[in-house]
């Protein structure tokens, strides 16, 4: 790569990387996001490459992207210009493909999505409704570009908002305008980025720093890493015009560590932007100097927290200090700092691109733009997507992300992970933003959306929480590290059958002890998921303690496996896994479950086809 | 280049700022943080080897114990969780005979849980080493053990 010495090389330079492009040529893309690539998508990158030179199509562009969202689906493959896009491809298929649909431009029907509902196929990707109904702003070129290829970034208009910022705004106007623009932090907090810009503008000091977190240590969420890897320069770019906006001089990524391809990803993209004279001494000619730094994260949910982060960034244990002093003021190492998170920072480029009045066009009045989620747990359409702010939680769950598989009734949608809440059916048609979410008790988070059907027991889900944070307070504060384990003490003793009514008043009790007592968003928070399902789902905390059953079939010691001997066909499955031999019978007559050796591993009730074993 | 204590000095520099991306090549060259190792470690950087350990026992990714030859790593994301990744991590623990985070008596597997992957589509998702086994049920884990032994 070349550098870049001024704004018209730049813009002589992406005209060239359009001019590159030709949009009538066939472009194969593969999704190769994390979760392709644990579906195998990397077998059929080779496959297909290999099968185009065999097949002597050499003209055919073959690209790796990032993620496409569509994660149930994958491997992603996408034939454009047509957009054909197909699902669950494997190695085997690839020679058909190459031979059928980019050859011959023939569409094959088996590799086609299918409506769950109707059956019915969709060959262009466009259509689908999963993607159809979403407004990818931020998400959407993830699946048009290789991320380690710059030339991808700028051939669809990337680093033009930062050529745009310098060249013709002030600092105080880049601020100006995504104070204007209404873009809150979509770390969770929801607040108002363009303030928190200000504020460090307005501190004087020769070094200041930006931030970003991409840590993302919420169970279920996984955007910011899908960025991360899909469209780093986004990233990255987002970050330089926060840098020329608050006067920064160096910024630092802080990456988990369980995220190895978007370290591998960024650090490409930061090695070929340094090369490219878009991160180092005097960007594109201008008087602005910035560069980027990785830290890898330790694996510490609590860094995730603003001054934990930067306590581990020092290399100090990432445990949070009080707030008193800003970060604004008094950051990483003591100097001004603005610390944003990974979707925060990529729609910057957007706003100064397309200005605020646009931005402000989508999504709600209070919570401009789109929020990014990742529709997960007990829905068939499981993977990201980008959405207005202000559409509805049905909209998603159902239109979207196409309902409860096996038509099972849906229970609930967990958001704001540790941090959230349990939101029950009578919500589903509540418009989703920042404040929306809070007013029924649970909150935006990072964007993880956790769908719940019948089969899911709440209290279990509460203990599931309040576990994960007992583990994860860094234990600085009585009540966070006292609180949350007597919490889970008293989820534990209701699951197995041993809770007693007043336990629910003390849970009650303690909830805003923890919340009050506790210095950072970790303990604050922490009681949310148990408030929220003792508000919706009493009842089945209820059905523990009165009745000593689980409805849901799921807390161990309060449910029993039974074979429904009319059912029982006497195939002798169950049996055959059982690993404690305590399904037994003879063959073709109804088998039995001896409860005494029962350990309650569920293998007999997967293994059943016909539905003879029953959670009593 | 073999890992040593000289070789991190030389990389990062005698900077204990560096000290956790320090451990986390230290660990990862040798799957865990042996006690001389974090001893020339304080020396060289002139701290006390408290605050080592400090940050060496609160960051999941460190490990002072060595770990078995195949990691098995179950997640236990909420999506996972919703979908069953319990029992999974039961009838590891049951294969195995280890608690989770501990390591088989023949050092040949280590049962470890990770707060999620963001592989949430195929969850519930068990990762041997680097490889992905998505859809787990509970049902398929002896031979998914079977397969690393």
């Amino acid at each position: 790569m070349k550098k870049i010495a001024s704004f018209q090389e730049l813009e002589a330079y992406c005209q060239e990387c359009v001019a590159a492009r030709d949009p009538q040529r066939t472009v194969i893309t593969i999704c190769a996001g994390t979760g392709c690539q644990a579906h195998g998508c990397t077998n059929v990158v080779a496959a297909a490459q290999q099968e185009l030179e065999k097949q002597g199509l050499v003209d055919v562009e073959l690209k790796a992207t990032g993620c496409h969202g569509f994660c149930e689906q994958g491997p992603l493959m996408v034939i454009h210009p047509q957009g054909v896009l197909y699902h669950k491809v494997k190695v085997d298929d690839v020679p058909e493909v190459i031979a059928k649909t980019v050859k011959g431009g023939e569409v094959i029907d088996a590799l086609l999505y299918a409506l769950p509902s109707t059956k019915e196929k969709i060959a262009l990707e466009q259509d689908v409704p999963f993607y159809k109904l979403q407004k990818r702003i931020i998400f959407g070129s993830n699946g048009l570009i290789d991320p380690t290829s710059i030339d991808d970034y700028l051939a669809i208009g990337g680093y033009r908002a930062l050529a745009k910022a310098l060249a013709d705004m002030t600092p105080g106007g880049v601020v100006e305008e995504v104070k204007k623009a209404g873009l809150r932090g979509r770390g969770g907090g929801g607040f108002p980025t363009g303030r928190k810009w200000e504020s460090t503008l307005n501190v004087a000091g020769e070094t200041k720093y930006v931030i970003c977190n991409a840590d993302e240590g919420d169970p279920g969420a996984y955007m910011d890493r899908s960025l991360l890897e899909g469209n780093p320069h986004s990233v990255i770019e987002g970050m330089l015009l926060g840098a020329y906006a608050v006067g920064a001089t160096e910024g630092y990524v802080y990456v988990r560590h369980e995220y190895p391809l978007a370290v591998a990803n960024l650090t490409i993209a930061i090695d070929v932007a340094r090369q490219a004279g878009l991160l180092g001494e005097r960007i594109l000619g201008s008087n602005f100097s910035f560069d980027i730094k990785i830290s890898r994260g330790g694996g510490a949910f609590v860094c995730g927290e603003s001054s934990a982060l930067i306590a581990s960034i020092e290399g100090q244990v990432g445990e949070p200090r009080a707030k008193h002093i800003h970060m604004a003021e008094s950051g990483l190492w003591g100097k001004p700092t603005v610390l944003n998170n990974v979707e925060t920072w990529a729609n910057v480029p957007v706003i100064i691109a397309k200005g605020a009045d646009w931005f402000r066009s989508i999504g709600t009045e209070g919570s401009p733009g789109t929020k990014i989620f990742s529709l997960v747990g007990k829905v068939n359409n499981t993977g990201l997507v980008e959405v207005p702010m202000g559409i509805s939680l049905r909209k998603i769950i159902f239109d979207i992300g196409g309902g409860i598989p096996g038509g099972r009734a849906f229970k609930a949608v967990q958001t704001g992970g540790p941090s959230g809440g349990c939101i029950p059916e009578e919500h589903l048609d509540l418009p989703v933003d920042f404040d929306e979410l809070s007013k029924v008790g649970s909150m935006m988070g990072s964007g993880g959306m956790i769908v719940m059907d019948d089969r899911t027991c709440m209290v279990d889900v509460a203990k599931y929480f309040v576990n994960f944070l007992k583990g994860e307070s860094c234990g600085k504060c009585t009540t966070c590290r006292e609180g949350i384990a007597r919490m889970y003490e008293i989820l534990d003793k209701i699951t197995r059958g041993e809770g007693e009514l007043t336990d629910l008043e003390l849970l009650e009790e303690l909830a805003p002890v923890i919340q009050e007592g506790s210095m950072c968003g970790l303990g604050k928070t922490a009681p949310n998921p148990v408030l929220s399902t003792l508000r919706y789902f009493r009842a089945e905390y209820l059905a523990h303690i009165n009745d000593k059953k689980c409805p849901a079939g799921v807390c161990k010691e309060l449910i029993r496996f039974e074979i429904d001997p009319e059912a029982c066909t006497g195939c002798h499955k169950c049996a055959r896994v059982c690993p404690v031999e305590a399904a037994h019978g003879k063959k073709k007559e109804a088998h039995e479950i001896d409860q005494e050796k029962c350990i309650k591993c569920g293998m007999c009730y997967e293994a059943c086809k016909f539905d003879a074993v029953k959670i009593i | 280049m073999e890992t040593t204590v000289q070789s991190l000095i030389a990389k990062y520099g005698a900077d204990p700022a560096q000290i956790i991306a320090m451990l986390q090549d230290l660990q990862s060259a040798k799957r865990y943080l042996p006690v001389e190792d974090l001893r020339a470690l304080a020396e060289s950087l002139a701290i006390p080897l408290a605050r080592i350990y400090r940050i060496a026992t609160f960051f999941k990714a460190f490990s002072l114990e060595p770990k078995g030859e195949h990691i098995i790593n179950v997640c236990m994301g909420t999506a996972c969780h919703v979908r069953g990744a319990g029992r999974i991590l039961d009838e590891l623990k049951r294969q195995l005979g280890v608690e989770q985070g501990c390591t088989t008596d023949d050092q040949h597997f280590s049962l470890e849980t990770v707060n999620c992957l963001g592989a949430c589509a195929l969850g519930p998702v068990v990762v041997v080493d680097q490889e992905y086994h998505g859809d787990m049920q509970a049902g398929q884990v002896k031979k998914l053990v079977e397969q690393y032994r």
